[in-house]
């Protein structure tokens, strides 16, 4: 089992034709995901690595199948595309597009919501169940099968934590970045929920970092709704406050957002929290009672 | 991006907010003449961007031109927390009856702005928040619906019980929410919000941050940036598209994503080291990007080793490896370089880098730990 993606999942790729939506077309259907169909407006009638190209998602939909759709768009016309995707009946939009504008990611998200579609990112490396699908730009190779989740606000690092699991010998049901931009569809808490439910998942790894409340709310939500044990992981102990840390959410500001609080809040919640990813796997260990 | 305040009341005045007359200055015989054209009580203010500046002695009543140009020669090139004053602002200086907070910020909770009015204007909004936070309202605003009248009025209520005084906050308010939707703001105030012993209502600060990622559709705000308070490293990080914080330590890093970076940092301070600076290079990894990378860190005095962490995702290894050699062979570096290069195309970066008498490590541990030590070992 997994979360959000199985071997079900049919896939649409907006801005397929595009440097990086081409790239990683071919590395997603490499790894076994079921790329149906792409979009690029205007290269409709066109076929990218053997998947077929339509003007809308609309048309997309329609004549193949998607149920899920994953943006490479540029930045300016992201949402909108993300829009036209929830509009037309997908259950899930993954948005790879760095640098949304945050006036847009908050329309997108409202119109999501509105129509009940999950939306992940803007931002984000996108989700891997592996061995049964991957909708993102992460390194599939890395990943192996197995009974833990991930949820993180970063995307190298949770390739890093992904790394060390492997290192560990413990697999992954579903691995999803949720992104680092202040307005995000997906959050913490509906991954902790779905990963609750999952069958075939029995641990979770949290791996947050500094700014916002995010891992506090996660952590007050662990305590009162998570049976199956979490172990977390926090980005930034040492970053001055005031100073934003690349991600736009990422920054101590008004003495709120540090690494200490999000430790604490953590902590009272029962999860141990490594202080290095390659701690991760032996917490896991202890928790799992192995 | 965050702009002055003169460039923020410039905003605010164009949609209507009643702003005091002001001019922005750069040498003291100006701020005279301005003080003159005014006529009576004029405050001087510099304009740099940090919080602070009436503490630091950057803000200034005179009482005549004479006074307001002597003010001005003070404050101009006087340095508040580390920042030149280049501009100051010579403003009509308004009674005061009352000051109130008005402001909008971008609520993650709430994936919306929210609105913060409070009647204890003029002090660091911030201290409240921490204090008395019952002293603010918030209100979140549905960013698809935009303000609605009544929560205009509702806001202006909260501040003052007067009709005639709500009748003029209430579209200052709906003016404020207006020019943050226009400008992609991330950050809106007016603090203080000023009532005057007449009853007028006046804007005498303003404060607005802009959302970096929407500056393409407002090339007359991306034009109010001011490199002056920018120093040389950080501009170049920015034109190259690198995520650069200076710290103070010696071991200089590369890294790619922003949470490998903070990671990367905390463990260099784990294996008890000092990073000298947070460095994301983003997803391309061009040669370009390496290499303004190094020069960066290495203009830094104190960088005894540089370290390259780099966990290829989107980023393909074996072309940081190339961009790599291709940097270091156009201009060899004067400090010790340690090295990995992990996930895609791993392989064949660790070919690229033997060929050239390099090598990678494993593991991030093994390479901070390495790193330290060099750090330590020519400290």
């Amino acid at each position: 089992m997994s979360i959000y993606i199985d071997e079900r999942t049919r896939v649409c790729v907006q801005g397929i034709t595009g440097r990086d939506g081409s790239f990683h077309t071919g590395a997603m259907i490499e790894y076994g995901t079921h790329v149906v169909s792409g979009v690029t407006p205007g290269k409709g009638g066109q076929t990218r690595g053997g998947v077929p190209v339509f003007n809308t998602v609309h048309e997309a939909v329609s004549e193949t199948g998607a149920n899920a759709t994953i943006v490479f768009v540029p930045a300016k016309f992201a949402a909108d595309a993300a829009i036209e995707a929830a509009e037309s009946g997908v259950e899930l939009v993954v948005v790879i597009t760095e640098g949304v504008p945050t006036l847009d990611a908050m329309r997108l998200y409202q119109r999501t919501k509105q129509l009940g579609v999950r939306l992940l990112g803007p931002n984000c490396p996108g989700l891997i169940s592996p061995g049964k699908a991957k909708l993102g730009i992460m390194p599939g190779a890395i990943h192996t099968r197995g009974k833990v989740g991930v949820v993180s606000r970063s995307g190298t690092l949770t390739y890093e934590v992904v790394d060390s699991l492997r290192r560990g010998g413990i697999g992954q049901s579903t691995v999803i970045g949720i992104g680092g931009d202040p307005i995000i569809g997906t959050t913490f808490i509906d991954t902790l929920e779905a990963f609750e439910k999952d069958e075939g998942t029995t641990a979770v790894v949290l791996i947050g970092e500094i700014g916002g409340t995010d891992e506090e709310q996660a952590a007050k939500f662990i305590k009162e709704h998570m049976s199956k044990p979490v172990v977390g992981f926090i980005a930034g102990r040492t970053a001055p406050p005031g100073r934003r840390m690349g991600h736009a959410g990422a920054i101590i500001a008004g003495g709120k957002g540090t690494a200490e609080d999000k430790i604490e809040a953590l902590s009272d919640a029962g999860v141990p929290v490594a202080d290095r990813p390659s701690e991760i796997p032996g917490l896991l260990r202890a928790t799992l009672g192995r | 991006m965050k702009i002055h305040e003169y460039q923020a009341r410039t905003i605010l005045r164009g949609r209507g907010v009643p702003v005091p007359r002001f001019e922005v200055v750069t040498d003291p015989a100006e701020a005279r003449r301005v003080a003159e054209e005014i006529g009576g009580m004029v405050v001087v203010k510099a304009q740099v961007h940090v919080g602070g500046r009436g503490k630091a002695g950057g803000v200034k009543l005179a009482n005549t031109p004479e006074e307001a140009e002597q003010h001005a020669r003070n404050i101009l090139g006087m340095d508040i927390k580390g920042l030149t004053v280049h501009k100051v602002m010579v403003a009509h200086a308004v009674d005061i009856e009352r000051e109130y907070y008005v402001g909008i910020v971008v609520d993650r909770a709430t994936k919306g702005p929210v609105f913060m009015v409070s009647s204890e204007g003029g002090v660091d909004i911030e201290s409240v928040a921490a204090e008395t936070p019952e002293k603010i309202f918030k209100l979140p605003i549905d960013p698809v619906q935009g303000l609605t009248v009544s929560q205009a009025a509702q806001l202006a209520a909260h501040l003052d019980d007067r009709v005639e005084v709500v009748g003029q906050v209430a579209p200052v308010v709906t003016k404020l929410y207006n020019a943050f939707v226009a400008s992609d703001a991330s950050l809106a105030e007016i603090n203080p919000l000023v009532v005057s012993p007449d009853g007028k209502v006046w804007a005498v600060d303003a404060k607005m941050n802009i959302d970096d990622n929407a500056l393409f559709r407002h090339p007359e705000i991306a034009a109010m940036r001011d490199s002056a308070d920018e120093s040389d490293e950080l501009r170049k990080a920015r034109e190259m598209g690198l995520s650069f914080v200076k710290l103070d330590g010696n071991v200089g890093c590369v890294v790619n994503g922003a949470g490998l970076a903070m990671t990367t940092m905390d463990l260099i301070k784990f294996y008890g080291g000092e990073p000298a600076n947070f460095l994301d290079i983003g997803g391309s990894s061009s040669p370009e990007k390496v290499m303004t990378a190094f020069d960066i860190i290495t203009s830094d005095p104190n960088v005894r080793v540089i370290l390259l962490n780099i966990f290829g995702g989107i980023t393909r290894c074996d072309d940081v490896a190339e961009g790599l050699i291709e940097a270091l062979e156009a201009r060899p570096l004067s400090l010790p370089l340690v090295v990995r290069l992990t996930g895609t195309n791993e392989t064949r970066a660790r070919q690229i880098l033997a060929e050239h008498g390099m090598e990678s490590a494993q593991t991030m541990d093994e390479v901070v730990e390495k790193a330290v030590a060099m750090a330590r070992g020519q400290a």
